[in-house]
């Protein structure tokens, strides 16, 4: 996609907040030890706690609260020392106990931000974080619409998951600032191992607020009535369904002039394939979920010491694994961000590469031209990537070396992926040889006989005009490196003994 | 302290209790009561006590993240009004989960 030259200036700001709910990377549910594997078959991952009958108990999963706090913490929030559970009360087939266990009044953190930074340049932006608090996922409910009257069916395996809800504050000014936060966080979570954050297997999930701030000609400000957008299942669904919002507002308030206020609160749904937003039923007001302290759980204290342990044992976040992989590897913070963006197994992966062939910024070349786009191209993740690091070293370092160069590189990479055989091997049977020195000088000596003209030009001063020896090597010796050819060239050259000079005829 | 008759229908909607226009009328006088006496406390001086969120002196309950046996599916269903022997079979739900 090309980017316009000159954005044109919307005459209004675009205000917008996220709240993403993201699924603990835990092996059993919050309350209960039922398995949260995805992908079983209904209702074959649920017990008497997660069905919400009579006389179950629930007891919170220690290792999800944990990872609570570590994205809180990773989300630079204040961690609350005491904080309670409650239940949200309403009635919805998939919630089997009536009420839905979140946290209202008391969650365990508040008052966070997270940074994100365009690589690019075009806009940097640090967001507020409301609140992270830890709660239950509803069940799955399953209806064919093209059946008409049929019934609902319901699979509770999801109930009872641990998700971190994840409120921004509505500091995004648009719709591409809101996917690139959002990919910012994403990476963030990953990173830390807090969330698989699978939008595909619903372990993110996002919602979107959004209005207008209008300047009027008096210098006041017209605020557009806040709309919720739901239902988009990627990030590029966000981006998309926010420009299209942000449109539809500006023209809804040029049209009618309604204003923050004088309607409630609107929940619209983006149907992907429309490329539209539609309006749904008006969502119940927050009293009416009519919050009260769950008396089935007992509150939970963080000390001061717990979450200096926490932080601790946090792991590096992105944001600081990008200075300090370009600091100790000399290479670009673009260049850092873009490695890092590919996430932890990656940058495992270039460091590896550039310990072994000593270099930080080839390795990240080779990385990102070669390795990315096959990786692309094959649909791999680098950890199923067939050329290990050390096959990858072996190959720079034969470039390093003027065995070969890049291009010629590049066809032994393809090669080596192809096949599965060794550099070693695959160097050996194309007849890729190294060029020895004496072959080399030789090989130099000839093109310099039969090339006056071009021994008279560097002679001269012109030394890039050795260049033009490159190609009549390449078809004597497909191997011979070119850099090489040139500089021998050029040195044999100026090595002949200076003909007498005589007055041209 | 009085509640409204209205007050009362929107409790009832809410917990979708369908109340005639005759319980209505004694629910709102039997929870006016209710509410009367709890709002006794109010004439307490509550300004030095902290709020109390559990009425038990437990604090920091866990469990460990260990999986634990599940119901079979037919165990699972085995109370449901309806089932297919997999999913809850419940009346058409259209629209949005209520799930937030
Ligand atoms: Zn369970």
């Amino acid at each position: 996609m090309t980017k316009p030259a000159a954005p044109t200036a919307e005459p209004f700001t675009t205000v917008i907040g996220l709240e993403v709910h993201v699924q603990l990377q835990t092996k059993t549910k919050l309350f209960c030890g039922c398995s949260t594997t995805f992908g079983a078959p209904p209702n074959t991952q649920v017990c008497p706690v997660c069905l919400g009958l009579p006389g179950s108990l629930p007891v919170m999963n220690r290792e999800a609260f944990s990872l609570a706090i570590k994205a809180a913490l990773a989300l630079e929030c204040r961690i609350a020392p005491f904080t309670k559970w409650d239940r949200k009360n309403y009635f919805y087939p998939d919630l089997p106990k009536g009420y839905q266990i979140s946290q209202f009044d008391l969650p365990f953190s508040s008052d966070g931000w997270l940074e994100v930074v365009d690589p690019k340049g075009a806009f940097s932006r640090k967001v507020g974080v409301i609140r992270v608090h830890l709660e239950e996922d509803a069940g799955k409910s399953m209806h064919d619409e093209a059946a008409g009257t049929a019934d609902t069916r319901i699979d509770l395996n999801r109930a009872g998951t641990p998700l971190c809800e994840i409120v921004s504050q509505p500091d995004l000014r648009s719709p591409q600032e809101a996917r690139a936060w959002l990919n910012e966080l994403k990476l963030l979570l990953v990173y830390l191992g807090v969330s698989d954050c699978n939008m595909q297997e619903g372990s993110l999930r996002v919602d979107a607020n959004v209005n207008l701030h209008i300047p009027r000609p008096d210098g006041s400000l017209a605020k557009t009535p806040i709309v919720e957008i739901k239902n988009m299942n990627s990030f590029r669904s966000v981006e998309r369904a926010l420009a299209y919002e942000t449109a539809r507002q500006y023209d809804e308030w040029q049209a009618t002039g309604a204003e923050l206020g004088t309607t409630p609160k609107q929940t619209r749904g983006w149907d992907d394939p429309a490329g539209v937003t539609r309006a749904q039923r008006h969502k119940e007001e927050s009293s009416d979920y009519r919050y009260f302290p769950d008396p089935d759980l007992v509150p939970v204290t963080v000390s001061e010491e717990q979450i200096a342990a926490a932080k601790a044992l946090m792991g590096t976040p992105p944001t600081v694994l990008r200075t300090t992989l370009a600091e100790k590897w000399k290479i670009s913070a673009y260049d850092a961000d873009v490695l890092v963006n590919q996430g932890r197994e990656l940058v495992g992966y270039f460091e590896d590469v550039a310990t072994r062939v000593g270099e930080g910024k080839v390795a990240s070349n080779w990385l990102q031209q070669d390795v990315l786009r096959t990786l692309n191209e094959r649909g791999e993740t680098i950890d199923e990537f067939p050329i290990r690091p050390d096959a990858l070293a072996d190959l720079i370092r034969r470039v390093q070396n003027g065995d070969f160069d890049t291009s010629r590189g590049r066809e032994i990479f393809a090669e080596v992926l192809t096949s599965g055989r060794s550099v070693a091997d695959v160097v050996a049977s194309l007849g890729i040889a190294a060029v020895g020195q004496d072959e080399l000088i030789a090989l130099c000596k000839e093109l310099i006989a039969a090339n006056p003209k071009i021994v008279a030009d560097v002679q001269g001063g012109k030394e890039q005009a050795a260049a033009g020896l490159i190609g009549q090597a390449k078809k004597k010796n497909p191997n011979v490196n070119p850099a090489k050819v040139r500089q021998m060239c050029v040195d044999l050259i100026k090595a002949l003994e200076l003909p007498t000079r005589t007055p041209e005829a | 302290m009085t509640l409204a008759r209205k007050d009362v229908a929107k409790v009832a909607m809410l917990a979708r209790l369908a109340l005639s226009d005759a319980e209505i009328d004694t629910m709102t006088g039997e929870l006016s009561k209710i509410v009367g006496f709890v709002s006794l406390l109010e004439e307490i001086d509550t300004a030095a006590v902290a709020p109390l969120a559990h009425p038990l002196d437990t604090q920091n309950a866990f469990r460990d993240d260990v999986p634990a046996a599940s119901l079979t599916t037919a165990e699972a269903l085995q109370s449901a009004p309806r089932h297919d022997g997999e999913c809850f079979l419940v009346p058409a739900v259209l629209g949005e989960s209520g799930a937030a």
